[in-house]
């Protein structure tokens, strides 16, 4: 069980980031798209809690940070999942997680994961833009994983909420 | 049902009310769950300090590498699935009428460079246009016909794409990018069946340029544009230079061809900007190419270099 569950949550993650580079481009704003392994980590979250999403974050972060045509500082986008991955952990509910919960958990999340990557990118000095150009990224990108939750949120919570340890039931 | 315990900070807003997998409202979980999160935090810190300066002489680059040579072909796959919806225009067209497609357009190039170069701007500067063009033909450049299957994200602050030509294609490191419209980039990294291109609208792109119709020459930085048309700043070497508003700038071109040939058009001068106190001209660049919506480009190759796939000589002829 614990092999599938691992295995489900590698599958959730490659096609989030398949989605996110070559699907997604040809309909994103200004370049900027839905950040869907942002979203596959919130969903473990509100799933399976903190400890499970910041080692997913962790991973899925780590595909970002290496798949092409990725090109900054490796472990980037791992940080700013493992923090999104606790962050939204937090908020795990043990009953049926309230629609509403969902989409503040994903625009929290979405802030503060677009937030802690350019932040990191301040401190390495890694090429990040103008602030205002960095403040309209972030915002967009909430806007794009806050229209995207209702479409993805929901049956990727039901798969990893299927494959929850039967003594969590 | 277990006894809920109210968790001191950062855990406050987590109240478990059924024992899952994750629950922390014991000592030990909740201890488990910092070494865990220390852990993860140390290890993203570790990576950024091992690749603190991305490039070849990275020790993050095999893991690169590694993913580049698994996520390339999953990218092409999804690409050429996605693609037939995205241009319908293409959908009938193989992939050996593209290769035609990309002759047709490079004659068509040349037929508006010169259209251009009679323009009123640059009918004095005819000859020299010419003899760029020329030029770039002399050195024997071939193009290897590729198709970009994937963009890095704007949130990720950096414009790349991957292309579907690799080292199988004859594609190397430090390879001009171009399109039918002008320059697209250079090659950064390159796995078997895919490259990495870093886009010249990228803020830690630097290009030579020369003005068409002064042939100064200056640098021309991106300025990580986020619309379809990013622009680029042009700074000229010589500072008393002012190029004129609607200005073609064409590459400079680098010694061996490397990492950009000559002789590319790159944009025209959208506007001019002068520094009083620097004593230095900027000038805004619109690049000619689309950046939001690449697909069909060409890598430049030194002419006769072996590739799985068809090459497009300095002729215009397949081989």
């Amino acid at each position: 069980m614990r092999s599938l569950r691992v295995a489900v949550a590698a599958a959730l993650v490659v096609l989030a980031l398949v989605l996110q580079v070559a699907v997604f481009p040809h309909v994103a704003w200004e370049g900027i798209v839905p950040n869907f392994c942002l979203l596959v980590v919130v969903a473990a979250a509100l799933v399976r809690g903190p400890a499970f999403a910041a080692t997913l974050g962790f991973f899925a972060g780590l595909m970002l940070d290496l798949a092409p045509p990725a090109d900054h500082v490796a472990g980037r986008w791992a940080l700013a999942l493992v923090v999104v991955g606790f962050v939204a952990g937090l908020m795990r509910q043990d009953t049926r997680t309230p629609a509403t919960t969902v989409v503040a958990t994903v625009a929290v999340s979405s802030f503060v994961g677009t937030s802690v990557y350019a932040l990191t990118g301040l401190v390495l000095g890694d090429a990040v833009g103008s602030t205002g150009d960095v403040f309209r990224v972030i915002l967009v990108a909430l806007l794009w994983d806050v229209l995207l939750t209702p479409l993805v949120l929901p049956g990727v919570m039901r798969l990893l909420a299927r494959l929850e340890p039967a003594s969590a039931r | 049902m277990p006894k809920t315990i109210r968790l001191p900070g950062l855990l406050r807003g987590y109240r478990p009310l059924r024992p899952g997998p994750d629950t922390f409202d014991q000592r030990a979980d909740r201890s488990r769950l910092r070494s865990r999160m220390i852990a993860l935090v140390l290890a993203c810190l570790t990576l950024m300090t091992l690749d603190h300066r991305p490039g070849p002489g990275s020790p993050i680059e095999p893991a690169r590498d590694a993913m580049g040579s698994i996520f390339g072909p999953v990218e092409s796959a999804t690409s050429s699935v996605v693609r037939p919806v995205t241009a319908i225009g293409d959908w009938f067209t193989s992939r050996r009428a593209m290769q035609h497609d990309i002759a047709a357009l490079q004659s068509e190039n040349s037929r508006l460079k010169a259209e251009q170069a009679t323009s009123q701007y640059q009918r004095n500067q005819l000859a020299e246009f010419q003899g760029l063009t020329a030029a770039a033909d002399t050195l024997g450049q071939a193009l290897v016909p590729a198709h970009v299957v994937a963009y890095g994200p704007a949130q990720s602050f950096s414009r790349t794409v991957t292309i579907d030509a690799g080292s199988d294609a004859g594609v190397r490191p430090d390879e001009t990018v171009l399109n039918d419209d002008g320059l697209v980039g250079r090659v950064l990294r390159v796995t078997p069946t895919t490259a990495t291109v870093l886009l010249i609208v990228d803020t830690e792109s630097v290009v030579g340029g020369r003005v068409g119709s002064s042939m100064e020459v200056g640098f021309l930085r991106g300025r990580g544009g986020l619309g379809d048309h990013g622009t680029l700043d042009l700074q000229l070497v010589d500072q008393s230079a002012a190029p004129a508003k609607g200005d073609p700038i064409v590459t400079w071109g680098s010694q061996g061809g490397a990492p950009y040939v000559s002789g590319v058009p790159i944009g025209r001068v959208r506007a001019v900007y002068a520094s009083l106190r620097e004593s230095t001209q900027r000038a805004v660049i619109q690049p000619y190419v689309d950046f939001g919506a690449l697909d069909l480009v060409g890598v430049v190759v030194p002419s006769g270099t072996r590739s799985d796939r068809g090459v497009i000589e300095a002729d215009g002829s397949l081989r």
